[in-house]
This record gives structure tokens, sequence and C-alpha cells, in this order.
């Protein structure tokens, strides 16, 4: 997409095309000839794994959506019709509902992948934030997608996020209405979200777009995080990484069919199976397990307005981490502190969603007990401290230790780092740090 | 509105300094037990289906409809009265059979008058009650829930519904207070229910001889319902094997070509 093309037309038809649209110069520069380094290791995999997990969701919503009815009546009744009496239907459910799972599995380790090794420093702070924009539109899509069976789960997570908005001062009453569509959650908000849930997915799609683009323009970041110098420190992407990345997506799609053919439930909540009703709350509403850090952020704060601002808070601090982390060195390889501290991170994060998944006043460590029942650090407390953590992480931590902390050496090149691993380690460890 | 934003404080746990946790009573684990359908293999047992179809429908079909399904689903592939010899359901006769036993109300007619005609394999399976209301007044306020989905509607699944239905007759805790019209049951949340106990020894003839002992028609009557809620689980076990045979396959397949490649470079 950019650079110098190396695309020479081969035949009369290519020499043709290639003079009033260059549709195959283009693809021949992103997917064939493009220059990646030739280091990447299988974390890196999960960008191609990602773009099949999006052609996986449109393609099978676009048939589900033929048979679904966005009636508050009927969509309970026409998701049991697809499980029941289309042909396949179980199956493109199943895919469907797990897919969304894997999709966001396959997400939060490109997302880590991409923090452990600096990928969204200079010069990929765009690339990191379309990034954070498609998770962004991941997560609206999958919120509104788990509205529409209408099952209880459905109704009242649409009746907790919405009303997330009611705690806005003075707009907060208009706007969700506005969302609603009328004074509480019922057919027009259901019908909205299946417009949206249809609608996000190109959205989706279009930014993906845009995210390869600024990906092609720097080129692929590497666990070195040292930058590309000259053509020794690259290969093309055919066959080099075609072949790597359609090895990873078949090994991903092999756990894929093991949750849609033997597990095709087990990521879901039993309640979605009962048709949603106004009139009775279930005892515990929870969100899928991917919303469930967030969650647990929301309900760590003791006022109604100030979880929704962190919890909204914890993902724009992603928009602006590229200006948080202060380290001159990409690759956490290098940085003895940093690595440390990303551990707990993402044991943090972890941490959250089990949080998410409880009760808040569960007890997590027990200390004692009174009256019979135990008594200690509930997980409300746990959530407490590990999202100081994650705003400490952000804030505080990145910033800080790009000052104080002392990087090891790094190879000089990509080149050197793959050779030098094959000749002998310390030759190339032991060279000065060149800039990057 | 109100009831609204205090529903929202209670779910996101502000309320939860405020003070103790309401001790609930906590429900009984469901008790383990072996069903043939279990495991990446498992498949279900056609006798113990049609056994259970007959428990259906001699007692639980008085209060609890099987919404969604019909009584065509009875011979479909995986069903309790699959026969080969019949691919389309609407030509077994045992389904038609038992289709023809229930009165369904039809119509209008040319006339403009509903009339009542013998059930077909393509009917609904017929309600217990013309609508909510009368479920409920029928059953002190209580609405029996739908059945063709209960086992995947609730956690702890079939073991859960097999506990329930063997699980009365416990003594009642001193802290529970269980009113006139209801009944204790520790495998329920909350353990006081308006179900009464159902199955007593003998309550059903099971055509196929088996002795219907309480725990044969609990087994029976909810591995019916497992296949209620997953109709098609046969098929998806089969084919998802099929599709991890063939993805390792290719797998392999292409793991070789990586090595192939990748061998030409120093990496």
């Amino acid at each position: 997409m950019s650079g110098h093309s190396t695309y020479e037309p081969k035949t009369g038809i290519e020499r043709w095309l290639d003079e009033r649209l260059p549709i195959v110069r283009l693809g021949y520069d992103s997917f064939i000839g493009f220059p990646t380094p030739r280091n990447l290791n299988y974390w890196y995999t999960f960008g191609g794994i990602l773009t099949v997990c999006l052609m996986i969701q449109i393609l099978s919503g676009v048939v589900l959506a033929m048979h679904y009815v966005a009636h508050v009546d009927y969509a309970f009744a026409s998701v049991e019709r697809i499980d029941r009496d289309v042909n396949f239907g179980w199956l493109l459910r199943s895919i469907h509902a797990n897919g969304a799972s894997m999709f966001f599995l396959a997400v939060y380790i490109h997302m880590f992948r991409g923090l452990y090794y600096g990928s969204y420093k200079a010069p990929r702070e765009m690339l990191w934030i379309l990034g954070v924009v498609i998770y962004l539109l991941m997560m609206a899509a999958a919120f509104m997608g788990y509205v529409l069976p209408w099952g209880q789960m459905s109704y009242w997570g649409a009746m907790v996020i919405t009303n997330l908005f009611g705690a806005l001062p003075i707009v907060g009453g208009p706007i969700t209405e506005w969302l609603w569509g009328g004074f509480s959650v019922g057919n027009e908000t259901l019908n909205r979200f299946f417009s949206l849930h249809y609608l996000i997915p190109f959205l989706i799609a279009g930014v993906v777009g845009l995210h390869i683009w600024a990906l092609h323009v720097p080129g692929n970041n590497n666990p070195t995080g040292i930058s590309v110098k000259t053509s020794n420190d690259t290969l093309p992407f055919h066959p080099y990484y075609t072949v790597k990345d359609g090895f990873a997506i078949l090994l991903f799609l092999m756990i894929f069919a093991f949750f849609v053919f033997y597990a095709p439930d087990v990521l879901g909540h039993a309640d979605n199976y009962i048709e949603a009703n106004p009139l009775v709350t279930p005892a515990h509403i929870v969100p899928e397990w991917y919303l469930l850090p967030f969650y647990a952020i929301l309900r760590a704060v003791p006022s109604k307005l100030g979880g929704v601002i962190l919890m909204f808070g914890a993902i724009a601090v992603l928009f602006v981490l590229p200006w948080l982390d202060t380290s001159k060195v990409r690759s956490m390889r290098y940085r003895p502190l940093a690595r440390w501290f990303f551990l707990f991170f993402v044991i943090g994060g972890l941490g959250l969603g089990w949080c998410g998944a409880k009760n808040p006043d569960d007890i997590f460590l027990a200390l004692g007990s009174h009256d019979g029942h135990a008594t200690g650090i509930t997980f409300l407390w746990l959530a407490r401290v590990l999202t100081v953590y994650y705003f400490a992480y952000f804030l505080v931590i990145l910033p800080i230790l790009g000052f104080v902390e002392k990087p090891k050496p790094r190879p000089a090149s990509i080149e050197d780092s793959v050779l030098g691993a094959k000749a002998g380690p310390q030759d190339s460890a032991a060279k000065p740090a060149p800039a990057e | 509105m109100n009831m609204l934003n205090r529903l929202l404080i209670a779910v996101a746990g502000a309320a939860a300094l405020a003070g103790p946790a309401l001790a609930a009573e906590e429900a009984h684990a469901p008790e383990p037990h072996t069903w043939a359908f279990e495991g990446p293999f498992g498949q279900y047992d056609k006798q113990a289906l049609q056994r259970g179809f007959q428990v259906y429908q001699q007692v639980c079909s008085v209060c609890h409809a099987l919404d969604f399904m019909s009584l065509r689903n009875l011979g479909e592939e995986g069903g309790p009265f699959y026969d080969p010899e019949y691919p389309n359901p609407n030509d077994n006769p045992i389904v038609r059979a038992i289709a023809a036993e229930y009165m369904i109300t039809d119509g209008p007619d040319e006339f403009g008058e509903m009339f009542e005609r013998a059930g077909r394999p393509a009917d609904d399976f017929p309600h217990p009650y013309p609508n909510e209301r009368a479920a409920s007044a029928a059953n002190g306020g209580a609405i029996p829930p739908n059945l063709s989905l209960i086992v995947k509607a609730r956690s702890g699944g079939a073991e859960y519904i097999r506990s329930l239905l063997l699980g009365y007759g416990e003594e009642v805790p001193e802290d529970v207070n269980v009113r006139p019209g209801q009944y204790y049951n520790p495998y329920f949340p909350g353990g006081v229910l308006a179900m009464p106990p159902q199955l007593y020894e003998g309550l059903v003839e099971y055509a196929d001889g088996t002795e219907a002992t309480p725990e044969q028609m609990a087994h029976d009557v909810t591995a019916f319902l497992a296949w209620a809620s997953e109709p098609h689980m046969e098929a998806r076990k089969s084919m998802g094997f099929m599709v991890l045979i063939y993805l390792f396959i290719v797998c392999v397949l292409v793991w070789l070509a990586y090595r192939q490649v990748w061998s030409r470079v120093q990496h």
C-alpha cells in the first residue's frame, strides 16, 4: 500500500488493468511482496486470525439475519426456529455466538502483544488508535448482538448498560430515552439494535482497511522492536507469512470448532434461554465474559457516575497510550522492569474479569468468620485494587518507567538478532544499542 | 425510573458496602448422574426418550408447555420415534398415531367458524392453558415454565432437573418459610417452589415394561427434556468430529509446507 512497488504486470490483461485500476498492484504490494520482518513470532499471527474472525461473523450473520425477526414478540421464537427448524441453523448460530467469543479472545491476545512489544509507539500511533476504534466498535456490536435473542440476559443486560448513560448529569435522562426510543427497553430498542448490529461490522471492515493501511506505511513492528534497516531484515509476506499465518489460523479454527461443536453454550448464560421478561429480574446480571473486566471496574466505584466515568476511561486511556509511555525502547524484551509490570497488568486484567463474574460481596480471601459466615477480602475490594493498578499502569508506571529504567542492550539489527541467535547469542547482545 | 435506578445500583454493586450480604438460601448442588448423551460421542438413549415422552405426556404436559416444538419433531432424526424408513416424520405411523390423540382447534373454515380436528404431525404441541393468566390462576400465581428449553435454561442442566424432581420430602430448615401451596426442595434456588412433588412409584405404566420407579421416571423425563432442548445434538457431535479431523489433516499439511518454506531462510 505504500513505498516502492515491486509489482510487474506479466500478462496483457494485467498491464491493461494496471494503467486503469492498479488493484492487482495494490494486492500484490500489500499481501505478496510486502517486506515483513523475518523474526515475527506466533503472537504476530493474530492479525490474520482476526481478519478470518470478522469474515466468519459477517458471513454467518448475514444468513442468520435472513431468519431472525426483530420484534419483541417473535425474536426469541425466531432464534429457537433457527436452532430447531432452519437447515443447519443450529450450526450457524453456534458459529456466530461462539465466533464473538473467539473474536474477543483473538483481539485480547493481539492487544496484549501490541502492549508487550511496544507496537503502539512512534511511528505506529495511528495504527494503534485505529485498533482501539475497532475494539470499541467490536464491543458495541457484541453488546447489541447479545440483546437480539431477547432472552433474560439480553433484556437485563441492555437495561443495565443503557441505564449507565442515565448517570450523566442533566443530559443523562434524555440520552437514555433517545437510546431506547421510548421510556424503557422495548421493541424500538430491539429494532435499532438490530439495525446497528448489522451496520457496525461493515464499519469495522472499513476501519480494518485503514488499520492495514496504517500498518503498511511504517511496516510491521517485530519482537525486537528495532526498526527495519536493510532488506536483509525482511522477507516477502508471501509465501513466508501467508503459510505461517495460515498454519496459525488453522490451529485457531480447531479451538473455534471445539467450542462450536462440543461446548456451544459453555460461554453463554443459561438465563438467556428464558424469554425476556420485564417483570422478573434475574438473580445475577452478568455480561458476556469479554466485557467482565469493565463491568468489574464499573462496580468497583461506589458512585454510579464515577463508575461510568472510570469504565469508559479504561478504554479512553488506550487512545493516549502512545504518549504516556516515555520509554525510547519499544520491545519489553529489553525492558527488565516494564516486563514485570506488564505481566502484573495481564494478571490484573484477568483478575478483573474474575471479579466481574463474581458477586461483589463474595469472599476472595477468607480471613476469619463471623456468625458462621466467612469474612475477609471481598471481590469488591479485589476489583478496587486491580482497578487502581489498571490505571496506574498507564498513567503512572509507563510514564515514569521511561525515565528510570535502564534498558538491556539490544541487537544492532533484526538480521543480527536472527543470525546472531544461530551463531552465538552473546555476540549480538554485546553490541551497543543503536538508536531506533 | 426509580425502580430502574434502584435496580442499577443493586446490580452495580454500589449498595454492596451498605450492609451484609443477603443471606439467600444456598441451593444444594445437583446430584451427579450419568447420561447417555454426555461426552463428545454421547448420543440420546432412544428407549429413555420414548419413556420420558410418556412421562411428559401423562404427567408434565398437564401444566407445562413444549413451546417451539411440533409433534413431527418426535420422528425427526435424533428424536425418540425416528425411523430411518420414514425420513419424513410426517409419514411416521407412530408419530401420526401420537398426533391423532390430540384434538386441535383449527380454522376458520369457509363459514368463519373454528373447528376441532384430530392432530397431525405438523401441529405444534398443544398448550395446557389458553394463556398466561389462565396458567397463573390455575397454579396459585406461579406460571409453569416452558419445558422445551428447561435443560439449557437452568445452570446445572439435566442434573439439576433430575435432582429437583427427586429432591422433595426433605425436612424443612427452620429459616425457610413454606406457605400453603408451596413446597420445599433444597435443589431449587431459594428452596421453595409452587410445583408439588410429581413422581410417585408406579405413576405411569411404561409401554416397554420398565419398572416405573421415581428414579427411573426422573431419569427418563430428564433425558427427553434434554433432547427437547437440543434436538440436533447428535448431528452436532458427529459433524464436529469430521470437522476436527479435517482441520487436523489440513493443519498438518500446512505445517509441513511451513517447514519447507522456512527452511530456505534463517530465522
